[in-house]
């Protein structure tokens, strides 16, 4: 699939679906969307670009295996989870900043597990497509 | 509307279950995604459905008021959404892998029985 | 009390941790843990002979089990015999297996075994006792099996944990029946509410199913003959579990059990009948045996029969014979099997015909064997001869066909008597064989063991009083018994029992003469064999894994859609017949349904075509196209009854799907063109079926009003307490972030799934 078109377009679309991605994850806690959708649509782009570029080069653009995505997003979820304890509320319980950002709203920990999910879900679709067309059997 | 999705529940747990009966194993597979969808829209469709109402708080709202959809099983069906991806790729990969292995797409030829005394 | 009964399971496992030392240097270190709780419970002797103790430690108080547990006269003798023979035993083995690879693990079932058998004797509560007698069959499984490279080890170990396991299970059966009944489970409570439990309609149960468990446990006829197949387990084991400790877990149940639900005639007809089968039989099979441990494992099995056997009869006579001759047996036994034991170490061989004149290279042994065989055969001065005095008046006494029980306990006697001589006195009588000329005295770790034994005996059977007060009377006291009998003593004065006596030695004494064991005899019984118990449990056992074999390859036969096809047929049949009999289905949700739009038909219509396309079409890439097809009108769907986020993830997902499908697809294999019309006819039906019977559940429970307050939960509070306004996201972020948490790593399980599969190189032998 070395259409000329494609490559091209796929360069350009590549930062704007990342950027589409990330904005449908900070949205999440206010408008449709969120890690899962975010992280699946990032995916997508990744998965665009190397069907224009081939496997090698999106795999030089990520410069990480997609797989070691998956035990950051495993951590940013668990410490933000953890990170209540630290203050003596229960695991889990939600502790927000009282600093309103536009689009984001409040910054709290949901939205730290959030972002971890938005990376587990890279990392898990990444390392199933990409270990699927890489290996001939 | 509720009937028709009634019905359209109904035809993909049929046709998930017929296809699963098949000796292909890639009708196998077929199957699964078919009884997969039709358990999510049988979720979808005890949970009551209503039409263009999302369970989103309005901007000046503090609380949901008045009708809107139920968020219960939306939650459910979209962890079910993502497992299943899940599902899907490592039955297609096992799949890649038996075949490779006996070359073959028939379940016949994976036969072997515990006990053969 | 708690400790004593758990330090044999942490000993167990200190033993295993430090296995190299107990191997080697310090092999006499597991004794003294037998060694200590035998002077523990001495030292409560006083106590016990005035009254019980009790100890309570609260445990599912609820259930009413509690870890109770009674020290009363039974519990002590059983104590004293477990620790005191335990500890002979321990010093015993640690010389016999000298240099066994697996000694550690020996003592570590040894010990898991003493304290399974103390826990035993001492519960005072039914659940209580039921755990500790089946940790005794499974240790006693592991002990039988100990050389476990030979075959013949492993299937008899098999075969006694079966038979022990199948009464186990019957026992606990018996012990919810009278839990449930008399509302208790103390054994305690039971004594005291004593004789209600006779009166009841399941009282037929109650005995059967703990004359099940005892019979098992305690090798009666028809159950018996596990024992001699248990002698493949090391000597000690024989020794210890097999005569004088385990087996008699029967009989403790069963005096246990006395004052609860004995003294009525079918308790004592069952138990005597039995008793005496088992006597005749096995006193009769003890004859035809040239091995020195077979032998004495059917006079022990005679021996347990005549303990069955005076438990049947019951009278105060026979209650005290059974207490006193339960310490009887288990000193004289234990010596004989730990003699026949250092024979066959130091010879290398149990057949009593090449064991002659051994008198003169290991002396000890040859006085230990002789006592304990003195005592077996109940020879005046020692204690076998006041047991036997005591059966002998229960059974002269007894309250109904007094000749034929006394003739009964005669022929037996006699034949242990036999038995007794041929382990303990012919192997060091006669001319020594040249071959056995270089052989000397053992370690004295070996011979002193039953030396010490076989000298109780004899200081016992002198002055008895020694164990009268102290120890008989109260297990006495403790079978629910009060008539005051006379002391033990050790000459009754001249009268028929003692007449009795006589003729029993002299007629053993003849027939050790003039009988000689010999390989011939057996033949005469081996035509008889296929009807024996065992052969008939043996056939009884491939039956069922024959069936077994049938049922699984006609169920578990390897095709995934019959495993599919079952499960569904069932589940529809199941369901078909409630819906048909329980609910009347009908359609009256006019009520609150919403309008079908144009679109809602145009998008159902493609559905329904792209689902059809999938099914159908013989191409791949067809099937495939259409399934994405049917993924994205959901996604429609989704979008039109609000849900955005769902309608987002479905259409992501279906993109990465079809991806995948795309990958994959073209290194796989077309579909198989198998067209049996029949096969699809039937598959379709099967499938319709189930599909119809989906769709009418679900209109069932749309019929049925449901509540929403969960969902009502979650929208009113989104906001307030979480501070989101997407009610959804807040869900799984949120309020239900700990399953999101899961769900991730389930998926991370899912990719690692993958990746190995994918990577893993797989040889070309393992392709085959």
């Amino acid at each position: 699939m070395k259409s000329i078109i494609l490559k091209t377009a796929s360069n350009y679309l590549l930062p704007l679906l990342l950027l589409f991605a990330v904005f449908i994850l900070l949205r999440g806690h206010y408008k449709p969307g969120g890690g899962f959708v975010g992280g699946l649509i990032a995916s997508i782009a990744f998965v665009l670009h190397s069907f224009a570029n081939g496997l090698q080069n999106t795999r030089k653009l990520l410069r990480y295996p997609p797989g070691a995505f998956i035990p950051v997003g495993l951590a940013i979820s668990l410490l933000s989870g953890l990170a209540p304890m630290l203050i003596g509320k229960p695991f889990m319980s939600g502790e927000w900043l009282s600093v309103q950002v536009p689009i984001i709203g409040l910054i709290g920990t949901p939205l730290f597990f959030d972002i971890g999910v938005f990376f587990v879900v890279i990392g898990v679709t990444l390392t199933i497509l990409f270990t699927i067309s890489e290996s001939i059997l | 509307m509720e009937l028709l999705l009634l019905i359209l529940v109904g035809v993909l747990y049929a046709t998930g279950i017929f296809m699963m009966l098949r000796r292909s194993m890639v009708k196998l597979l077929i199957g699964l995604i078919l009884l997969g969808n039709g358990a999510n829209m049988l979720i979808f469709l005890l949970g009551g459905i209503t039409r263009g109402k999302p369970p989103i708080i309005g901007d000046a709202d503090k609380v949901l008021t008045g009708i809107y959809a139920d968020p219960v099983p939306q939650s459910l069906i979209l962890t079910a959404i993502v497992i299943s991806f899940g599902l899907q790729s490592f039955a297609i990969v096992l799949l890649k892998r038996v075949h490779a292995l006996i070359q073959t797409d028939d379940l016949n030829d994976l036969n072997t029985p515990d006990t053969s005394i | 009390m708690l400790i004593v009964v758990l330090s044999g399971f942490l000993f167990a496992f200190l033993t295993l941790l430090s296995g190299k030392l107990v191997r080697n240097s310090l092999s006499w270190f597991p004794a003294l843990l037998p060694l200590a709780l035998f002077i523990y419970f001495m030292s409560y002797i006083p106590v016990v002979a005035a009254g019980p103790v009790r100890f309570h430690y609260p445990w599912v108080t609820s259930m009413g089990v509690d870890l109770d547990f009674k020290l009363d006269g039974l519990a002590m003798l059983f104590s004293l015999l477990i620790t005191g023979i335990g500890t002979c035993i321990f010093v015993y083995a640690s010389y016999y297996l000298k240099g066994n690879k697996y000694l550690d693990r020996f003592f570590c079932y040894l010990s898991i075994f003493m304290a399974a058998m103390l826990g035993m004797v001492l519960a005072d509560n039914l659940i209580i006792l039921f755990i500790f007698w089946e940790l005794t069959s499974i240790s006693s499984y592991f002990l039988i099996g100990f050389n476990n490279e030979e075959k013949k080890s492993r299937r008899n170990a098999l075969m006694a944990l079966t038979i022990t396991g199948a009464g186990g299970f019957l026992l606990m059966a018996g012990f919810i029946l009278i839990g449930s009944i008399s509302g208790t489970y103390s054994i305690n409570s039971l004594i005291a509410s004593g004789g209600s439990l006779q009166q009841h309609a399941l009282y037929g149960w109650m005995i059967l199913f703990i004359f099940a468990g005892a019979f098992t446990k305690s090798a009666q006829f028809p159950f018996h003959f596990w024992l001699p197949g248990a002698m493949v387990a090391p000597t000690p084991v024989s020794a210890y579990l097999h005569s004088a400790t385990m087996v008699k877990a029967g009989i403790y149940l069963l005096a246990r059990f006395t004052p609860i639900l004995g003294h009525t005639t079918s308790w004592s007809t069952t138990l005597i009948i039995v008793g005496g089968i088992t006597m005749l039989y096995s006193a009769f099979h003890s004859l035809q045996r040239i091995d020195l441990k077979e032998i004495l494992a059917y006079s022990t099995i005679a021996a347990l029969g005549t303990l069955v056997f005076l438990l049947g009869i019951g009278t105060s006579n026979a209650l005290l014979a059974a207490a006193v001759f339960i310490l009887v047996h288990a000193l004289y036994k234990a010596a004989l099997f730990m003699v026949a034991g250092i024979l066959d170490h130091e010879t290398g061989t149990r057949n009593i015909g090449m064991l002659r004149g051994l008198k003169k290279v290991m002396w000890p042994v040859a006085l230990a064997g002789m006592l304990a065989a003195f005592s077996s055969a109940g020879i005046p001065l020692t204690f076998g001869f006041i047991g036997k005095e005591l059966i002998y008046e229960s059974t002269f006494h007894a309250p109904y066909i007094a000749v034929i029980l006394t003739l009964i306990a005669l022929f037996t006697n006699i034949l242990i008597l036999y038995a007794g001589f041929q382990a303990g006195i012919r192997p060091f009588t006669g001319k020594l064989s040249g071959v056995h000329q270089h052989l000397h005295i053992p370690s004295f770790r070996l011979w002193l063991p039953p030396l010490l034994l076989a000298l109780l005996g004899v200081v016992l059977g002198i002055w008895p009083s020694l164990v009268d007060g102290p120890l008989i009377r109260p297990v006495y006291t403790a079978l629910g018994e009060t008539t005051i009998l006379s002391p033990l003593l050790l000459w009754h004065g001249f009268n028929w029992v003692v007449v009795l006596s006589i003729v029993t030695i002299i007629a053993g004494c003849l027939l050790y003469y003039l009988f000689v064991p010999s390989r011939s005899y057996i033949p005469l019984t081996d035509k008889w064999l296929h009807l024996s118990p065992e052969a008939l449990t043996v056939r009884l056992g491939r039956a069922f894994i024959h069936f077994s074999n049938r049922y699984t390859n006609l169920f578990h036969n390897g095709f995934l859609r019959s495993y599919v096809s079952v499960i569904i047929v069932f589940i529809t049949c199941l369901l078909a017949m409630k819906l048909i009999t329980g609910v009347d289905v009908h359609f009256d949700i006019k009520t609150n349904i919403s309008d079908i739009r144009s679109y809602d038909i145009v998008i159902f219509l493609i559905i329904i075509a792209a689902i059809w396309k999938s099914i159908s079409t013989s191409s791949r890439i067809n099937a495939v196209a259409s399934l994405s097809v049917v993924g994205y009108c959901i996604c429609l769907l989704f979008v039109i009854y609000s849900a955005p986020d769902l309608a987002m993830t479905q259409f992501t997902i279906d993109t990465l799907t079809v991806v995948l499908f795309v990958l994959v697809l073209f290194r796989l294999p077309p579909f198989l063109k198998i067209n049996d019309r029949r096969v699809i006819l039937r598959d379709s039906v099967i499938a319709t079926a189930f599909g119809l019977l989906i769709a009418i559940i679900a209109l069932e429970v749309m019929n049925e009003p449901t509540t929403k307050d969960i969902s009502k939960f979650y929208s009113e509070n989104a906001y307030l307490l979480a501070k989101g306004k997407n009610v959804v996201n807040v869900m799984l972020v949120d309020f239900r972030g700990f399953d999101t948490l899961v769900e991730i790593t389930v998926l991370t399980i899912a990719a690692l799934g993958v990746y190995s599969l994918m990577k893993l190189r797989v040889s070309s032998t393992t392709k085959e």
